[in-house]
């Protein structure tokens, strides 16, 4: 593994319980990156998106990870569950508990996580909203908590899982400007799982097109030539 | 009657100081189970250690150590069937945990002691159940489940909001879960027998739902679920030895009251 590389997959099966979803999975995400993974409904990209966080073991092939993101400081945005919808909790409670995975065996927060929580709210631009309500907030609102909590575990790497279900399309398109800023200005490497193809290369450095039966796995550029990104740009028009 | 005469009954001491341990452990504890969607746990682990009761009597020991470890076990098994598979197939079977354990119970009593006025009690608690033992061993356990709830609150804090982010970041979700759920079954057990098995779980389930009407924030939510717990048992407490009524019953009409004064109080704050 090199020094910038984050996550190297080597010829990787990721399944459950001895069945493989996907198989021959080779892919690298250095620092810096911007790699946009997607695919139909039901081809892998949740079981993908398993493998990457370390949920989920390879069945064949290796997935290793830098040794800085393996006490799981990888900053992740899942998809929101329905227990989220009415949940009592102030912003700053929720991107508090982003840190917990460094806490190891103290029981409280230290003064510095306090303040980094507080810059990392600043940073997403919703300072303001600090101490109201979690359940009380937009769509968009709630994706910028739960980012602000992402970079409170981790520095180097943001997984996000669908971030813009659900938003309306000017929020959707704050939360892609947020993440280029991320990704250009802080150099965090960001991996997204995404339906929303025409942003996604609108932002992306990179590409994987998980299908049934074809893959694509490169350049934006590249991808807009192939097979997979031809059929993409057909519908388009 | 005034109240120090009240509570110069050595037996209302012990029901004051075993209830008011157990409310607030239960409600703190409450608060997590009702927002993952646990609250049939709660339920179901009561009807088990109406069982599990039962069968103690019918056996000859001590209460205590007979259910506490056989409700632990429910509780493990539950909180399995309540995290694998489609929610419904959970439902189903929490309900048909709850219904065989009852059943079990209600048999062992029949054909041993007979139906006497104990299944009552064992079904709607007495005030009059708790023993020197069991105040000591409620402390005990109490003590244990404040502790550990204070030591491990941002980390039940995590998993309640979103299991998913805290397995990903390295959080051992199960560990944390396994001891909710075992807090839990010791607390039901505790209350249990003054409170009664079917009403016990309210107390784990209303102070929760009262405060998340009220606060806003989790931590709002944990400390005004605490102080409602108490003061509704106490509250129903004093009124059962006043009036002769089941204390299970009146502490959960109290805990009633107070919900639906909350539900028209954050009614009348959404409208300003």
């Amino acid at each position: 593994m090199e020094s910038n590389e984050l996550i190297v997959c080597r010829d990787a099966a990721l399944g459950y319980e001895g069945r493989a979803v996907l198989t021959g999975l080779n892919l690298s995400v250095s620092a810096g990156d911007y790699l946009c993974v997607v695919g139909d409904n039901g081809s892998g990209k949740s079981t993908l998106m398993k493998g990457l966080l370390g949920l989920l073991s390879p069945m064949a092939g290796s997935i290793d990870r830098a040794a800085e993101l393996k006490n799981g400081a990888i900053g992740y945005l899942p998809q929101q569950t329905q227990a989220q919808k009415d949940f009592p909790a102030t912003v700053y409670e929720v991107v508090l508990s982003g840190f917990l995975n460094q806490k190891g065996f103290r029981f409280f927060y230290t003064a510095a996580q306090k303040t980094a929580a507080l810059q990392a709210i600043g940073k997403l631009g919703i300072l303001e909203l600090k101490d109201r309500c979690y359940r009380d907030l937009s769509g968009g609102q709630q994706q910028r908590t739960l980012l602000a909590r992402a970079l409170c575990a981790a520095s180097r790497l943001l997984i996000l899982d669908e971030p813009v279900t659900g938003l309306d399309p000017a929020a959707a398109q704050d939360l892609y400007k947020t993440l280029r800023y991320l990704n250009e200005k802080e150099g965090m490497a960001v991996v997204m799982v995404t339906h929303d193809l025409r942003s996604a290369l609108e932002n992306a450095q990179t590409v994987l097109h998980i299908g049934k039966t074809s893959w694509f796995y490169g350049k934006v550029e590249e991808y807009l030539q192939s097979p997979e990104g031809r059929r993409f740009r057909k519908e388009e028009q | 009657m005034n109240l120090v005469q009240m509570f110069s009954w050595p037996f209302m001491q012990r029901a004051l100081v075993v209830g008011i341990l157990v409310s607030l452990c239960a409600a703190l504890l409450g608060v997590s189970l009702v927002l993952k969607r646990y609250s049939m746990i709660g339920d179901g682990l009561s009807h088990v250690s109406f069982g599990a009761l039962a069968v103690a009597v019918a056996l000859g020991v001590t209460p205590l150590y007979f259910s506490i470890p056989v409700v632990i076990l429910a509780a493990f098994f539950l909180l399995r069937l309540a995290n694998s598979g489609s929610r419904l197939g959970s439902d189903a079977a929490i309900a048909v945990v709850s219904a065989s354990a009852l059943a079990i119970g209600i048999l062992v009593i029949s054909l041993t002691t007979g139906m006497t006025t104990d299944v009552d009690n064992y079904m709607f608690g007495s005030v009059l159940a708790m023993t020197e033992t069991d105040v000591v061993l409620s402390a005990v356990v109490s003590a244990a489940v404040l502790v550990l709830f204070v030591l491990f609150y941002h980390k039940l804090f995590a998993i309640t909001f979103d299991e998913n982010f805290a397995r990903a970041t390295g959080m051992r979700v199960e560990l944390y879960n396994t001891l909710l759920s075992i807090l839990t079954a010791l607390t039901i057990v505790l209350g249990m027998r003054m409170m009664g098995a079917m009403l016990i779980s309210s107390l784990v389930i209303f102070p929760a739902l009262t405060a998340m009407r009220l606060f806003r924030s989790f931590r709002g939510v944990v400390l005004c679920a605490g102080v409602t717990a108490v003061l509704c048992f106490c509250a129903g407490l004093i009124f059962s030895f006043a009036r002769s009524t089941p204390v299970g019953a009146t502490v959960v009409a109290a805990d009633l009251i107070l919900f639906l004064l909350a539900c028209v109080v954050e009614r009348l704050r959404k409208k300003v």
